[in-house]
């Protein structure tokens, strides 16, 4: 009986029980568990991201080179332009949310309205500008050669400009003609066929004697290596196998196909984030509305999305760093 | 409703935009190195990474600094919280960073100087 411990020695101390050690509620803490789970799995995809791109650090794709497109300026060369676009617009929207908490902190419920309305805006834009981004990615621009050791040759003309292969290729008859479903038995279709085939390229390609090829391996200043016009013709003869446009999970013009699939899969991830945030941040907009929260006399809801929303923000400015800028 | 017992919020907004602006200012540095890429920051190195790259990720950090303190709002948390977060996260992405690219510069060793054609 003596040996019950009935006091502690800790009582009224930080840590000495009865009270809140943190001094945060339930729901605050538990989203804090989730951030951290959630940040520690966005790392391992973005560690791994980093594993292959070392393993391939003197072929890797240049970002650069790779997102060039703005909306409305079709054609004109704008690298990162768009992306740093996106990466205000999603900063902004984080403001609109910290606002809005701040509002609710003061229990101004119009205030938080028209704030949790324009980080809703905000969101829904962005998801849009990446789909977009996708779009662009996927049907590539110049297009290039393939090798059978599945590595990207790209066109260049003398002047170190890239050169699209349907400039190169030559209009000739093709090895094979689609085969389509509407032509045979419903369920039997043949490979989609290239825009260009190997052969109109390689024939464009002989008859131009302004063109060269260039690899993926990177130089010292970090830029493509550039064959001579004999070292083009040799590798073209030698090593192509084929043509491909654009990017998938399979083959990317730009570089190697890993590019493309940790390219989808992380900024998919990261859209998928934005998507859900978008949705929770409508519920509580409702909810706002319909003044739940002044009934309940706090608008700490709104400040737990907030933490949800300030993360997938906090999550694309490393996105935005590991892929578009090292 | 802690909120409103333990003590009265006063506005942040001013501090808010000011966070926004900084924010905006080193994403506009980012974005302009990254298109001019000056030679002196790409041709040194420190520990086999170039300067730039050194640069974007220190602004990076700094970003995620202010996002996490004065968005996320680390900084009026206790200091158990903000360490258990802080951390926890430090140590563990480190750890799986280093560990992971470790890996991947030797496997690049391997491709480059084993007997492992794949340039072809």
């Amino acid at each position: 009986m003596e040996a019950t411990v009935v006091r502690t020695g800790t009582e009224g101390k930080t840590w000495g029980g009865g009270n809140q050690p943190l001094g945060a509620s339930y729901g605050k803490l538990m989203m804090w568990f989730f951030i951290l789970s959630d940040a520690l799995t966005f790392s391992g995809f973005l560690a791994a991201y980093g594993f292959s791109r070392f393993k391939f650090i003197d072929s890797w794709p240049i970002a650069d080179e790779v997102f060039t497109h703005f909306p409305f300026l079709h054609g004109i060369d704008a690298p990162m332009y768009y992306v740093a676009l996106m990466t205000f617009i999603l900063i902004f929207s984080s403001v609109t949310m910290v606002l809005a908490v701040d509002a609710g902190h003061h229990m101004n419920k119009s205030k938080v309205t028209i704030y949790m309305f324009l980080t809703i805006i905000g969101g829904a834009v962005f998801v849009g500008s990446q789909a977009w981004e996708w779009k662009n990615f996927i049907s590539g621009e110049y297009g290039a050669l393939t090798t059978k050791g599945g590595n990207i040759l790209q066109v260049l003309n003398t002047d170190g400009e890239r050169v699209a292969l349907s400039e190169v290729a030559v209009p000739m008859g093709r090895d094979r003609v689609e085969h389509e479903s509407n032509t045979g038995i419903w369920f039997d279709q043949g490979e989609t066929l290239p825009t260009y085939n190997l052969e109109q390229i390689k024939a464009g390609f002989m008859a131009n004697e302004d063109l060269l090829l260039r690899t993926q391996i990177l130089t010292e200043d970090g830029e493509k290596t550039i064959l001579t016009r004999e070292e083009s013709l040799a590798k073209l003869n030698k090593d192509a196998i084929g043509t491909v446009e654009g990017a998938n999970l399979s083959e990317n013009e730009y570089g190697t196909p890993l590019f493309a699939d940790f390219f989808f899969f992380i900024t998919g991830f990261h859209g998928f984030h934005v998507f859900s945030g978008v949705l929770i941040n409508i519920i509580i907009f409702f909810n706002v509305i319909i003044g739940t929260y002044e009934r309940r006399g706090s608008y700490e809801m709104v400040e737990k999305v907030g933490l949800y929303w300030h993360f997938v923000d906090l999550v694309w400015v490393f996105v935005f760093t590991f892929f578009y800028l090292v | 409703m802690a909120h409103s017992t333990e003590h009265v919020h006063e506005s942040n907004t001013k501090r808010i935009w000011m966070v926004f602006g900084i924010l905006s200012v080193v994403t506009i540095v980012e974005v302009f190195l990254g298109i001019i890429k000056p030679e002196i920051l790409t041709h040194n190195h420190l520990l086999g990474m170039r300067l730039l790259n050194w640069i974007f990720i220190i602004l990076t950090l700094y970003k995620a600094y202010y996002i996490a303190w004065a968005f996320m709002h680390l900084e009026g948390e206790t200091k158990g919280l903000r360490r258990a977060v802080v951390w926890t996260a430090i140590f563990l992405i480190g750890y799986l960073m280093f560990i992971l690219l470790t890996e991947g510069g030797y496997i690049y060793d391997v491709y480059k100087n084993g007997h492992v054609a794949w340039d072809f």
